[in-house]
């Protein structure tokens, strides 16, 4: 939908296009910061902290079903046609994107949660990193979102690779780790983890701009090659 | 699909005022192609073009051309009512003769025509249009009862009987269920569908749904031009031009 547009004759359509648009940034917001606290949580061993964001999760779940339902209405009760549809069938998808970030947030602080139960196998350096990758191509994307900003969604998308990267060298550094010392595998699996959920997080941020970039083009362009999306 | 009509180049006047400016339309055979667009934007006046109606209204005249496979409507020595025998029409209202029987109303257009048949190939026009316009179920048992006695729906799909009577190539259809309740439209809708495999069929419409349901290709026009024609489905998705997407979008002031 374009904000430079002309409104709606139908005002309670223009209305609840609007909520619906509020709620996805809202969302978006939230998700986000549930991210940076749960790297927190991790790298401070704040087990309070990560109980906390836990319980925040059905915030993020009422959030995800109020969405699904706005964008129900909207497609039943008012027939959206091109630009409209896309920015509807964008919020249904977007959506579950934002929620599957939120349960990545709780997953994080849950493996947390056990890591603080035991002594620290080494300082987090590389997770705080992709943390803050994976954080920004979130709120990159939601940005792109708001603002039907194709140009930021190519780079949400470019920018998975660094995350991926990163991934992949926290592996190699966890391996020689169990590699040396069985005892530390039990510790250093729970951080992998922590890794794949930060790049689960990315791919969904990924995910969000390329419908970004099929909301404001009518192109899609899912599962293409990276390097020649939107252009 | 090859094209059965075609307008070139064709404006419409009411005496000095141009209703609709040089469209160029490729209307294909065997498909539906809806026109769309706000109220006054010459999308009656585009139909009525197209089988000579329009010249009925006085002080009205066409310029440009349409042709009917490939052969132009408006040449001279023409004759208007074989090209309207050619290309029927369906109007907004269902326009059946009240006094009338039900299989008078069918043949009606075969009398008017000069067709003259014996009583079993009239009997044989009336069921084969009937059944095509899926009212004989409805209607097989009271054939003499009068026009007006159907429901309004009903009444419509005499109408397109009667088009369907005699045999006509294209079928003009203007807001053909704006005096009809949902089921109704839902009939003739599913008609529609039916009878593209024998007809070219064009429709106006103010409901838009309708279009996005029934027709292959849409187009929109707006102030008597063509503004965007393209595939039903990319109209509805992804419409190029701006002034399409604030129409169906509902933006319009």
């Amino acid at each position: 939908m374009d904000t430079t547009q002309p409104q709606h004759t139908n005002r309670q359509y223009e209305e609840d296009l609007r909520e619906l648009r509020a709620g996805l940034i809202k969302m978006g917001g939230l998700v986000e910061s549930q991210i940076a606290e749960a790297v927190d949580a991790l790298v401070n061993r704040d087990s309070e902290k990560a109980r906390e964001i836990i319980g925040g999760d059905a915030e993020v779940n009422r959030m995800d079903i109020e969405c699904d339902q706005r964008c129900l209405n909207l497609l039943a009760l008012h027939q959206p046609a091109a630009g409209d549809l896309r920015f509807i069938t964008t919020g249904l998808k977007i959506t579950t994107d934002l929620e599957r970030i939120g349960d990545n947030a709780v997953n994080i602080c849950e493996r947390a949660l056990e890591l603080n139960e035991e002594p620290q196998l080494k300082p987090y350096i590389d997770i705080p990193r992709m943390a803050q990758v994976a954080q920004s191509m979130v709120k990159d994307s939601i940005d792109a979102f708001m603002r039907n900003d194709t140009v930021l969604a190519q780079e949400v998308i470019d920018r998975d690779d660094v995350v991926d990267d990163l991934q992949h060298q926290i592996y190699r550094e966890l391996l020689s780790y169990m590699a040396e010392d069985p005892r530390t595998i039990g510790c250093a699996t729970k951080i992998l983890f922590v890794s794949k959920y930060l790049e689960r997080i990315a791919d969904h941020a990924t995910n969000i701009a390329e419908m970004v970039v099929f909301m404001v083009n009518g192109k899609n362009i899912k599962h293409m090659d990276k390097s020649k999306s939107t252009r | 699909m090859p094209d059965k009509l075609v307008t070139r180049n064709l404006s419409a006047f009411f005496g000095k005022v141009r209703g609709i400016k040089s469209i160029d339309l490729n209307f294909s055979a065997n498909v539906v192609t809806a026109i769309i667009g706000p109220s006054g934007c010459g999308k009656s006046t585009l139909v009525r073009c197209l089988n000579r109606m329009h010249e009925v209204v006085p002080g009205a005249h066409a310029e440009g051309q349409v042709l009917l496979d490939g052969e132009d409507i408006y040449a001279p020595g023409v004759d208007a009512v074989q090209v309207r025998r050619r290309i029927g029409m369906v109007f907004q209202k269902p326009t059946p003769f009240p006094t009338m029987s039900i299989e008078d109303n069918v043949a009606a257009g075969l009398k008017l025509n000069g067709v003259g048949l014996n009583a079993a190939e009239r009997d044989e026009v009336v069921e084969r249009s009937l059944r095509q316009a899926a009212l004989w179920e409805e209607v097989k048992d009271r054939l003499r009862k009068p026009g007006n006695s159907l429901s309004g729906g009903q009444q419509q799909r005499l109408c397109v009987a009667r088009a369907l009577a005699v045999k006509p190539e294209v079928l003009l259809m203007d807001e053909p269920c704006s005096a009809l309740d949902p089921i109704s439209t839902a009939r003739i809708e599913e008609l529609l569908l039916e009878l593209k495999a024998d007809y070219t069929i064009i429709i106006v419409t103010h409901n838009m749904q309708q279009a996005a349901r029934t027709a292959d290709y849409t187009a929109f026009m707006y102030t008597g031009d063509l503004i965007e024609f393209g595939e039903t489905r990319q109209i509805f998705t992804n419409p190029t031009r701006r002034e399409t997407e604030d129409y169906i979008t509902g933006r319009f002031g």
